[in-house]
């Protein structure tokens, strides 16, 4: 089970491009207070920058949870994005590379998920999309091996 | 106010012209609006004169997404049409990492370990600054 350690977590508003360099900025000084090294620092941010603008531009703004996390006194951290936008009818077509209904790259929410350890993402026409991302401090928890 | 380091970058990137090469520091956590305005700088600078290269130095950027990426690949697209070459010095290497598991292959984009890497394989294509401390060589 995983748990939030509670302590220091914050919600941010991504309403504007300024909102945007708040949220990486609010994730890198998380992600080294945690102890990240720099590698997983740099992709946990970059997910969250990918994952704040999807928010902004798709959805419309939304928000970001941001709360550290422990499993098996591994720590890590965990995102939530979330808006009230449109929704995406075609969650697979979504998040396949090159797959753009702007003029993006279409790299974002399919990079995003190679970027972290767990990704999860729920998206209702008319109501909203959240993309919940945790990445771990060394490598995705394994169950602890029976004695 | 943030440190140097981390102060976000709003407005304006300066362009500087060093003979037929422009030279971009980026530095810290850019604002979209400010990696826009400096694809249009680029391209309104390097239209109007004979420049033959851009570089652009990311030794002080501490991440590259994919619409940094898209700026990136729209200069080097852009200066390709106007028969120059782009190339981007000094990326950190959890940056380069970051963007390859991205899916960013930055088509186009030449690199180099440093700005003076860069502009050293821009001049030994013949293309500018008399380089000093080296014997200017001619060409046929
Ligand atoms: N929060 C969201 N709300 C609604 N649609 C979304 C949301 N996030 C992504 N999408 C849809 O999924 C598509 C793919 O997203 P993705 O981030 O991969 O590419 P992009 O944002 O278009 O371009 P970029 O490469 O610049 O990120 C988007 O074009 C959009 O149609
Ligand atoms: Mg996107």
């Amino acid at each position: 089970m995983t748990h939030s350690t509670g302590s220091v977590s914050a919600c941010l508003p991504i309403h504007s491009d300024l909102d945007l360099v708040r949220v990486r900025q609010h994730v890198r000084q998380m992600t080294a207070h945690l102890g990240f090294g720099l590698v997983e620092q740099t992709k946990l941010v970059t997910a969250a920058s990918e994952l704040a603008r999807n928010a902004l531009v798709h959805g419309g703004g939304g928000q970001m949870e941001c709360a550290p996390v422990t499993t098996g006194g591994i720590r890590g951290l965990r995102l939530v994005f979330s808006d009230q936008g449109p929704g995406i009818a075609d969650l697979e077509q979504a998040l396949s590379d090159g797959y753009t209904s702007g003029e993006g790259l279409g790299m974002g929410l399919g990079g995003a998920r190679r970027l972290v350890h767990e990704f999860s993402i729920d998206s209702r026409r008319g109501v909203g999309t959240t993309v919940a991302v945790t990445s771990w401090i060394s490598g995705p928890p394994r169950p602890r091996e029976a004695h | 106010m943030t440190a140097a380091s981390t102060f976000p970058y709003e407005g304006h990137v300066p362009v500087l012209r060093l003979g037929g090469v422009l030279l971009v520091t980026l530095q810290g956590d850019l604002y979209d609006s400010t990696a826009e305005q400096l694809r249009q700088d680029i391209g309104e600078t390097a239209s109007d004169s004979a420049v033959t290269g851009v570089v652009i130095d990311l030794s002080g950027v501490e991440i590259v997404d994919s619409f940094m990426g898209r700026v990136l690949s729209d200069v080097a697209a852009m200066t390709r049409l106007l028969a120059a070459q782009t190339v981007v010095a000094g990326m950190r290497p959890a940056v380069a990492i970051t963007l390859v598991e991205l899916g960013l292959t930055l088509p186009g984009l030449r690199t180099a370990l440093s700005t003076e890497d860069a502009m050293r394989q821009l001049g030994d294509e013949g293309s500018v600054l008399p380089r000093a401390g080296r014997p200017h060589r001619e060409r046929p």
